[in-house]
C-alpha cells in the first residue's frame, strides 16, 4: 500500500508521445520508426529542407570522388576558439585515454596535426559554392531552453565541486560553451560514494518493497513526461542531435524504460530449489550495494535509462558519471526523480572526465559494481581498475563493427532504407551502427545505386531544425576522426561514392559518407568510426558472408535481409553478436536485451537480463526435518 | 463482547448514491433484455438499497458477443504490452481517486467494514491493478533446446474471451483479482459479480471506460448463478471461466464446462484450513492469528492458557454497523448467509462440542452473529468438515506435530494454513507437510500481490496473484522450425 500512503498522485495521461498507434507493437522501437517515417522523403514536412538539401548534394555528386575545404578552415576553426573551449578539447582528448594522465601531452594543435600535410586528396576547388554556405551554418536557432542544474548532484543536494574547478560543455554546432559545469574529481567521487554507500546501508531506499519503489519510478516517468519538450531541447543543445528524434523518441524512450523498470521491482523472483538431500533451499535476489555507472554521450538519457533503471528497480544505490561532452540532461533529470520521491543518496550524478571522476568510481573500494558503456579500449581500462580494486564485479556495452547481410532476395529498397538509418541514425554515433554492410553480388550495384540517392536525400542541418535528420557530430575530436578514416578509405583504395568531407566551417558538421569497394583488411571495414560512414561490401555465398562478418573482435550486433526461412535461420544463430536484427534494424524496446558477444562488451542491458547485473544470488540452505515429501 | 448492532448508521457519514445499476455490455450501461430487476440490500438492516438488471442467458450473449468481436477484431490484444500496461495504469489511477466512495459502496452493499475497505480492501484493488500493468509488458515465451536441427520456441497469447464469476465475501478484490491478469494478458472479458454485492463492480465498469479500456473488452453481467453464470459456465464462445465460490457450485462451473465446449476452468473455493500453534509460540500472537482460521490446533502445553486467552480477548471484540471505524465486526452477507451459520452452530452444540463464547445471533435486526468458539471439537463433527463461512472457530489440541499434519491434512479443503511457532525445523516440516496452495507463518492473511493464491484438492486449481495468474489466461504455442547449418545447438 505504499502508494497510497505515500499519497503519489499518479496522473497518467495518453500524452501526444507516451503513447503511439498500433506499429508499436509491430516495430518494437515504435518512436524511432515513427521518426523515421517522418523524414521519409514522401513527407511533406521538411520538403523545403530536403529540396534544398537535394540541390546542394546534387551538386556535390557532380564533383566525382573527394571533396574537401582547405585545411585552413579548420585552422581558423582553431583559432577563433576561446580560451577555455581549447582548455575543454584538450581535457577531452585526454579522456580517450583514461591511463593517459598528463595534460601536456594534449595540445590544441593536434587538431591540425590530423589534417596536416596531404591528407586529403582532391581541392577547394572542386567544392561546389553552395556547400561550403549550405544550410548547416545559418546562424544557430537559440534552444528553447536554459541551463538551470551544472553543479554534482550529490546526496540529493546540488553542490560545487571539491576543487571548485569547472569545465564547459560546448554546442556541437558551434563549438562554443553552452555552460560551465562542476569539474569532478577523486575527492566528489569519495562523497557521492559515501552518500551512496549510507543510502544503502542505512537509507530508506533498499528496505522499501519492491512496490514502493515502483511507484517512485512511475512517478518519476510522469514527470519525464511533463517535461518532455524541455528535456529533449536540453539533450539536443548539449549533443546535436535532432531535437524532433531526441523529443518524439528519446525522452518518450526514457519514461518508457522507466516505467519497465518500475514494473519489474516487485517482480523480482529467486528459485526455490530441488536439493538431493532432506534440504529447504532458497535462492534470494539481494541489491547488489553501490553501483557505478559510467555512461557515454551519444546517447545521454537513453544509457542513463539502461543503467539507472535496472538498479534502482533491484534496489541499489547509484554513482553516476556521465560524459563530459553532455553532461547537462542526466542532472536535469535527476532532480525530477528527487522531486518524484527518490531519497537523498540514492542517485548521484558526477560530472568530469574519464581519467580522473571515471578512473576513481572505477578504481573505488567501496563501489560494489561498475558498468559501463563507451569504447573498447576504455573498458579495458575500467575492467582493469576494478580488477585491481576490489574485484568489483562489471558489465562493459562496448564498440561494434556490426554488419548488415543484404541477400539477393532481399527486399532491397527497405534494405536500403533500414541499412541508411542503421548507419546514419544519430549522426553514426551508434555502438551498433551497421557499419559493414555486406551486399549480395547480384544486387551490390542497385544497393549502392540506390544507397547514394538515399544519403544524398539526408537532411543535414541545425538540429533544432523541423525536417533534419542528422546534426553536426558530437565534438572537435569525433569530427576530426572520422575524417581521418574518410582519408583511409579513400587512401586504401576503396571508392568514395558519396559525402566525404565536412559541411560549412563551423560546427562538427560531416556529410552523409558511403565508400563502395571496401574490402575486409581496410582500416573503415575494421575500426570503429562512429560517424555517418557507409562501407559497402561485396560477397557471394552465405558461408563466405558468415566467415568475414564474423572476422571481427567486436560482437554487438548484426542485420540480416532476406526473405528466405531458412538463410535467415542460419544466419541467426551462425552471427557471432548479441543482436539479430531480421529484416529490420535498431529496434530497441525495454525488454529487448542489448549487449555484446566478445569484445564489444559482457553483461546484457534492458529485459529481464538486466537486472541480473545489480543483483547479488544468496542461497540459503536449511535441513528438513521429516518432511511429507522434498 | 460489546455489541452495537442497533447503531444508526455511520455518524454523519453519506451514504454514498448508487449511479449504475444496469448491465455494463460494450461500453454502455443497458437493461437486461427481459427487463427484470433484482433487490440488493443492506446487510445492516436488510433493507433494499438498489433495484438491478437481472442478467440473463440472453444478456450474457450480448456480453460474449461484445466480448468476442473486441478479442477477434478489436485493439486491445493487439496492442503492445506496455500500452495495455499504460491503460491499466490509468484505471489504477481512478480507482484510487475514487477510493472514498468505493469504500462506501462496498460497506452498504456487503456489510464489510468501511474503515477496511477504506485503508485495505480499495487499495489492494488498485494495487493489483498496477501490479499487472507492470507485468503486462513481461510476458515472454522460451526459445527452446530441441534434440533434432530444429528451432523452437514458445508464444505465450492470450486465451480469449474470459468469463469471470466472483463471490461476494471481497467483492473488489476478487474483481480485481481476476480482471486485471486477465487484462494484461490481452483477454476480453465479462464479469458476473455476485447477486449480493453488484454495486462496486459495475462502478469499476464505469472508471474502466474513463480508463480508455476499449469498449467490449470488460463487460459487467449483473444476476444470479443458475441463470447468468451457468450461462457464462456453459457458453460454447467462451474460452476460459474463472470462477471463485463454494466448492458445490465449482463442480457445477466445471460439469458445465466439460459439457459444452470444454473450456479451460480455474476455480479458488472453499477451505477448511487448520492453523496449528505449538507450545513454543508466542500466544498474543496465535490469539491474533487464529481469528481467521477456522480449525485451531493447538498444542497440548499451551492448550488451557490458549483458551483462556481467547476468551478474554472475546470480551473486546465489537460487534456493529461497519460504518463505525471502531467495530471489529459487522453483519454477515444476507439472511441464507445468517440462517446457515447459526444452524451449523446448533449443529456442533448437538454433536457435543462446547461453546466456549458466542453461539447466537447479536441484536435484533440485521444478519450479526456472535464471535463464536468451540472447545472439545472432533474431526468427524461436520462443524470440522465444513466450511461455515461466518465467525465460527474450533479449538482442538494436539499432542505431536506428526499428529498435527495427519489431522490438519484430514480434510477434503486444501486452500491455506497458519502455522505459529519459533521452531526454524518445526516451521520448515509443517510447510512442507501441509497440502494447501498457501501458508502463513507467524502471520495469517497476508495477501500480496506477487504471491500466488490457489487451492489444494477441492479446494480448486489455479492461482491468483502474481506471476502465476497470468497462467490462466494464456495460451501456450509452440512454434518448430527447421534450421540448417546451425553452428551450434
Amino acid at each position: 500500500m505504499g502508494c497510497g500512503q505515500a499519497n503519489i498522485n499518479f496522473t497518467h495521461s495518453a500524452t501526444k508521445y507516451g503513447i503511439v498507434g498500433p506499429s508499436m507493437g509491430r516495430h518494437v522501437w515504435g518512436h524511432f520508426a515513427l521518426y523515421d517515417r517522418c523524414h521519409r522523403p514522401s513527407s511533406p514536412r521538411g520538403a523545403e529542407d530536403l529540396a534544398r538539401e537535394v540541390v546542394i548534394y546534387s551538386s556535390s555528386a557532380s564533383a566525382p570522388h573527394f571533396q574537401s575545404h582547405s585545411h585552413s578552415h579548420f585552422r581558423a576553426l582553431t583559432l577563433v576558439r576561446s580560451v577555455p573551449a581549447i582548455k575543454a578539447m584538450a581535457a577531452r582528448r585526454l579522456a580517450c585515454s583514461l591511463l593517459s594522465r598528463s595534460r601536456a601531452a594534449c595540445s590544441p594543435s593536434l587538431s591540425r596535426s590530423v589534417f596536416g600535410g596531404d591528407r586529403i586528396h582532391g581541392s577547394a576547388s572542386g567544392v561546389p559554392r553552395g556547400l561550403t554556405t549550405a544550410t548547416a551554418i545559418e546562424e544557430p536557432i537559440q534552444p528553447p531552453v536554459q541551463v538551470n542544474h551544472t553543479q554534482l548532484l550529490i546526496n540529493g543536494q546540488f553542490v560545487d565541486s571539491a576543487s571548485g574547478r569547472t569545465f564547459p560543455t560546448l554546442d556541437p554546432r558551434t563549438g562554443e560553451p553552452i555552460a560551465h559545469v562542476a569539474e569532478g574529481d577523486v575527492e566528489d567521487v569519495n562523497r557521492a560514494v559515501i552518500a551512496a554507500r549510507k543510502a544503502f546501508d542505512g537509507g530508506p531506499w533498499p528496505k522499501m518493497t519492491g512496490y514502493q519503489r515502483s511507484c517512485i519510478l512511475y512517478r518519476f516517468a510522469d514527470l519525464i513526461e511533463k517535461h518532455n519538450d524541455e528535456i529533449a531541447a536540453l539533450e539536443t543543445w548539449d549533443n546535436g542531435k535532432p531535437y524532433e528524434q531526441a523529443a518524439k523518441a528519446e525522452v518518450p524512450t526514457l519514461a518508457r524504460l522507466m516505467r519497465y523498470y518500475a514494473g519489474w521491482a516487485d517482480k523480482i523472483h529467486g528459485l526455490i530449489v530441488p536439493a538431493d538431500s532432506p534440504h529447504h533451499v532458497q535462492v534470494l535476489h539481494e541489491p547488489i550495494g553501490v553501483a557505478g555507472q559510467i555512461i557515454p554521450w551519444n546517447f545521454p538519457l537513453l544509457m542513463f535509462a539502461w543503467k539507472v533503471g535496472p538498479a534502482l528497480a533491484c534496489g541499489n544505490t547509484i554513482v553516476l558519471k556521465t560524459a563530459e561532452q553532455t553532461p547537462l540532461s542526466a542532472l536535469l533529470v535527476s532532480k525530477l526523480f528527487h522531486e518524484a520521491g527518490l531519497p537523498d543518496g540514492v542517485l548521484n550524478v558526477i560530472s568530469g572526465f574519464g581519467p580522473t571522476a571515471g578512473a576513481a568510481l572505477a578504481s573505488h573500494m567501496d563501489v560494489d559494481k561498475l558498468a559501463f558503456t563507451g569504447s573498447t579500449d576504455t573498458g579495458k581500462i575500467v575492467l582493469e581498475l576494478a580488477a585491481r580494486s576490489n574485484l568489483k564485479p562489471v558489465t562493459l556495452e562496448l564498440g561494434g563493427k556490426s554488419p548488415i547481410i543484404v541477400m539477393d532476395d532481399a527486399d532491397i529498397d527497405q534494405a536500403v532504407e533500414v541499412a541508411h538509418f542503421a548507419l546514419f541514425f544519430n549522426q553514426g554515433q551508434c555502438c551498433c551502427a551497421g557499419s559493414r554492410t555486406f551486399v549480395h553480388e547480384r544486387v551490390y550495384d542497385e544497393f549502392v545505386e540506390k544507397s547514394k540517392a538515399r544519403a544524398l536525400k539526408r537532411v543535414v542541418g541545425d538540429p533544432f531544425r523541423k525536417g533534419v535528420e542528422q546534426g553536426p557530430q558530437i565534438d572537435e575530436e569525433q569530427f576530426s576522426k572520422i575524417l581521418h578514416y574518410i582519408k583511409s578509405g579513400v587512401d586504401s583504395g576503396a571508392t568514395l561514392v558519396t559525402g566525404g568531407d565536412r559541411i560549412g566551417s563551423k560546427g562538427y558538421y560531416i556529410q552523409p559518407t558511403i565508400f563502395s569497394d571496401v574490402e575486409d583488411k581496410m582500416k573503415i571495414a575494421k575500426e570503429e568510426i562512429f560517424g555517418p560512414v557507409q562501407s559497402i561490401l561485396k560477397f557471394k555465398d552465405v558461408n563466405e558472408v558468415i566467415q568475414r562478418a564474423n572476422t571481427t573482435r567486436y560482437g554487438l550486433a548484426a542485420g540480416v535481409f532476406t526473405h528466405n526461412l531458412n538463410a535467415a535461420n542460419t544466419f541467426m544463430r551462425a552471427l557471432r553478436a548479441g543482436t539479430v536484427w531480421i529484416n529490420c534494424y535498431d529496434v530497441f524496446d525495454a525488454a529487448i536485451p542489448f549487449g555484446g558477444y566478445k569484445m564489444s562488451g559482457n553483461g546484457r542491458e534492458k529485459g529481464i537480463d538486466s537486472l541480473k547485473n545489480y543483483l547479488q544470488v544468496k542461497a540459503v540452505v536449511t535441513p528438513l526435518k521429516n518432511p511429507a515429501w522434498l | 463482547m460489546a455489541s452495537e448492532a442497533n447503531s444508526s448508521a455511520g455518524d454523519g457519514l453519506k451514504l454514498p448514491e448508487i449511479k449504475f445499476t444496469k448491465l455494463f455490455i460494450d461500453g454502455c450501461f443497458v437493461d437486461a433484455v427481459s427487463g427484470k430487476t433484482f433487490e440488493s440490500r443492506d446487510p445492516r438492516n436488510g433493507e433494499v438499497i438498489a433495484n438491478i438488471a437481472a442478467g440473463d442467458k440472453e444478456d450474457v450473449d450480448l456480453a460474449v458477443k461484445a466480448a468476442r468481436e473486441a478479442f477477434d477484431h478489436g485493439k486491445w490484444p493487439r496492442m503492445s504490452g506496455s500500452e495495455r500496461g499504460r491503460i491499466m495504469m490509468k484505471y489504477a489511477d481512478l480507482i484510487e481517486q475514487h477510493a472514498e466512495e468505493l469504500a462506501a459502496l462496498e460497506c452498504l452493499d456487503a456489510g464489510k467494514l468501511f474503515s477496511v475497505n477504506k485503508t485495505k480492501d480499495v487499495p489492494v484493488a488498485w494495487n493489483v491493478v498496477r501490479y499487472y500493468a507492470g507485468a503486462a509488458d513481461k510476458i515472454h515465451g522460451e526459445t527452446l533446446k530441441l534434440s533434432g536441427e530444429f528451432q523452437g520456441y514458445t508464444l505465450r497469447e492470450p486465451i480469449g474471451v474470459v468469463g469471470h464469476i466472483i463471490p461476494w465475501n471481497f467483492p473488489i478484490i476478487m474483481f480485481f483479482f481476476k480482471v486485471a491478469p486477465a487484462l494484461a494478458a490481452g483477454c476480453t472479458m465479462l464479469v458476473k459479480p455476485a447477486e449480493q454485492t453488484p454495486l462496486t463492480a459495475l462502478y469499476c465498469a464505469h472508471l474502466a471506460k474513463q480508463a480508455g479500456l476499449p469498449d467490449g473488452v470488460l463487460n459487467v453481467v449483473t444476476g444470479f448463478g443458475a441463470t447468468a453464470g451457468a450461462a457464462i459456465a456453459s457458453h460454447m464462445d467462451v474460452d476460459k471461466v474463472s470462477f471463485t465460490g463454494s466448492t458445490e457450485v465449482g463442480r457445477l462451473v466445471m460439469e458445465a464446462a466439460a459439457r459444452s465446449n470444454l473450456k479451460s476452468v480455474s476455480l479458488e473455493l472453499g477451505g477448511k484450513s487448520p492453523v496449528i500453534i505449538c507450545d513454543d509460540a508466542d500466544i498474543d500472537m496465535a490469539g491474533e492469528i487464529c481469528v481467521a482460521g477456522s480449525r485451531v490446533y493447538v498444542q497440548e502445553g499451551i492448550y488451557d492458557e490458549f483458551v483462556r486467552k481467547i476468551a478474554e480477548s472475546c470480551k473486546s471484540w465489537i460487534v456493529g454497523d461497519p460504518f463505525c471505524p471502531h467495530v471489529h465486526q459487522g453483519p454477515q452477507v444476507d439472511r441464507k448467509q445468517f440462517e446457515k451459520v447459526l444452524r451449523y452452530i446448533d449443529h456442533g452444540k448437538r454433536e457435543g462440542a462446547t461453546i466456549l463464547t458466542g453461539g447466537k445471533a447479536c441484536g435484533e435486526t440485521g444478519f450479526y452473529i456472535e464471535p463464536t468458539i468451540f472447545t472439545d471439537v472432533k474431526e468427524n463433527m461436520l462443524i470440522a468438515q465444513d466450511e461455515i463461512f461466518g465467525p465460527v472457530m474450533s479449538l482442538m489440541k494436539f499432542k505431536t506435530i506428526e499428529e498435527a499434519i495427519e489431522r490438519a491434512n484430514d480434510t477434503r479443503y486444501g486452500l491455506a494454513a497458519g502455522i505459529v511457532t519459533k521452531d526454524i525445523n518445526r516451521a520448515n516440516r509443517l510447510s512442507r507437510s501441509i497440502r494447501a496452495g498457501i501458508i502463513w507463518i507467524n502471520c495469517y492473511l497476508e495477501f500480496e500481490n506477487d504471491c500466488p493464491f490457489g487451492g489444494y484438492k477441492m479446494s480448486g486449481f489455479g492461482r491468483d496473484n502474481g506471476m502465476h495468474a497470468l497462467e490462466k489466461y494464456l495460451q501456450v504455442k509452440s512454434v518448430v522450425i527447421p534450421i540448417y547449418g546451425s553452428p551450434w545447438r
